[in-house]
């Protein structure tokens, strides 16, 4: 029986008609096109697909699209400002090189802004038990890791993130 | 997955309706086991009740000295909330090795009792802590709810609605860890209350278990090296690509020694 699902994508109001084994990440990617959230593995361990379901870092292949009812998303294209400066933290992944192929890049950027909300000066080895849910194939995460402790200080050091569209 | 219908029931007494004579249907919780078994096909539910919408089942309150978590309440709630940390902060440390930071914002204490995966934390909990499940029917002794490999004592159709945890003196979980899921290879919770000791194993058999030896052991001294004259009979632990039922036997009172020496 399909269901009809209402909910805010990046700030702006959506309603779509799903089927109840419809995944958050098919919603994003197959019906609203946002491809930016990625698809990795299908055992909920790899983090490509991370979003934030209403402020929270979650695996969208791995939440329902009924479940995001009235819920407020924010995918990696919801993340930088409307005129296109880019999120710190994404900043930061492009000056420390945090990426090579690109595919966990979203899910690790999405994933470490949700880290920098509960712990805005994470030392190393937090940044890298917080990303222990993403993987990533080429880098070593030795710049991921970099490019997220850079971010934390800039982050305190007063540049203001863009307020998210959704958040 | 195959195709089901989804009911976003608000109360628990509609949950409940739903899932009554129902055999093909299943609650929802966390949807962080669920999911990826709906997704494998391992399961072929005609109905899936979540329970997100039923706003009771969530939350953290102080009862009897204890704290008494909701089913709905996820990892990382627990991980972070200042009243865990307060009266059972060993219980937020194991909610906080639970999976990764994104099982943690989604998973619930309710789903992984239920679930009773053997390599589950909270199972071990739930035996060192000596707590009680509730459920909309009655409250089950947390010593006789984990029943076996993925099961429990809940009748069909019954719901967790919280679960009650007395607060120890101390207490402490170590775990060794598969380093690809997190899962618990073996993890050792030992708690101490007045001069009673409950230790809770779970990884390496097929649900988690008390290791009596060592709570008299470690009630007569409770020191680390009181451990070191025990053995752990393999024969009756898992063996499977992680582990050998030899290397979780060691495991066991490794784990035991960490968790006892780092409550000194
Ligand atoms: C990558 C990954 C890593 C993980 N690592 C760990 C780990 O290290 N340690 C660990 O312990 N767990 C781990 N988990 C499991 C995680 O903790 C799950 O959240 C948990 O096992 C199930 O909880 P849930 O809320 O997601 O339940 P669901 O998946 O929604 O449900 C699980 C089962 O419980 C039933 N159920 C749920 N709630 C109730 C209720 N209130 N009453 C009656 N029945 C109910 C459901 O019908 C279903 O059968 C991991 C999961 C993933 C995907
Ligand atoms: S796609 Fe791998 S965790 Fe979601
Ligand atoms: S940059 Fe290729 S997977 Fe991470």
């Amino acid at each position: 029986m399909p269901i009809t699902v209402s909910l805010s994508v990046n700030g702006r109001p959506v309603t779509k008609e799903v089927e109840g084994r419809t995944l958050l990440v098919q919603l994003l990617r197959e019906h609203l096109g946002l491809t930016g959230t990625h698809v990795g593995c299908d055992t909920s361990q790899c983090g490509a697909c991370v979003v934030h379901v209403d402020g929270k870092s979650v695996k969208s292949c791995t939440m329902l699209a009924a479940q995001a009812q009235g819920a407020s998303v924010t995918t990696i294209e919801g993340l930088a400002a409307p005129d296109g400066t880019l999120h710190p933290m994404q900043a930061a992944f492009r000056e420390h090189h945090g990426l090579q192929c690109g595919f966990c890049t979203p899910g690790m950027v999405m994933s470490a802004v949700d880290l920098l909300q509960h712990n805005p000066s994470p030392s190393e080895t937090e940044v890298r038990e917080w990303l222990e849910g993403n993987i990533c194939r080429c880098t070593g995460y030795h710049n991921i890791v970099k490019a997220v402790l850079s971010c934390a200080e800039t982050m305190k050091s007063g540049a203001k993130a863009p307020a998210a569209a959704a958040e | 997955m195959y195709a089901f219908d989804i009911h976003r029931p608000e109360t628990l007494g509609e949950a409940a309706r739903l899932l009554s004579g129902n055999e093909d249907a299943k609650l929802m919780a966390g949807g962080q086991t669920l999911i990826p078994t709906l997704k494998q096909r391992l399961a072929q539910p005609s109905d899936l009740i979540d329970l997100g919408q039923v706003g009771d089942l969530k939350g953290i309150r102080e009862e009897a000295g204890g704290l008494t978590i909701g089913a709905m309440t996820t990892h990382a709630t627990v991980q972070f909330a200042p009243l865990v940390k307060r009266v059972i902060p060993s219980l937020a440390d194991l909610a906080g090795h639970i999976g990764d930071a994104q099982v943690r914002n989604r998973g619930t204490l309710g789903g992984s009792i239920v679930n009773n995966d053997p390599a589950a934390d909270y199972p071990g909990a739930v035996l060192a802590l000596g707590a009680t499940v509730r459920t909309n029917k009655r409250q089950i002794a947390g010593d006789s709810f984990f029943t076996g490999m993925f099961e429990t004592a809940l009748d069909p159709g019954e719901i967790v609605t919280a679960v009650h945890f007395p607060r120890p003196d101390s207490g402490r979980y170590m775990k060794f860890r598969n380093p690809a899921s997190r899962y618990a290879i073996v993890g050792v919770y030992v708690a101490k209350t007045g001069g009673a000791v409950r230790v809770a194993v779970t990884g390496a058999a097929a649900c988690a278990f008390r290791w009596t030896a060592a709570e008299q052991a470690l009630t007569r001294s409770f020191t680390a090296d009181a451990l070191e004259s025990l053995t752990v009979d393999p024969s009756d632990l898992n063996s499977d690509l992680h582990a050998s039922a030899e290397y979780r036997a060691h495991l066991v009172k490794v784990m035991a020694k960490r968790a006892v020496a780092g409550m000194m």
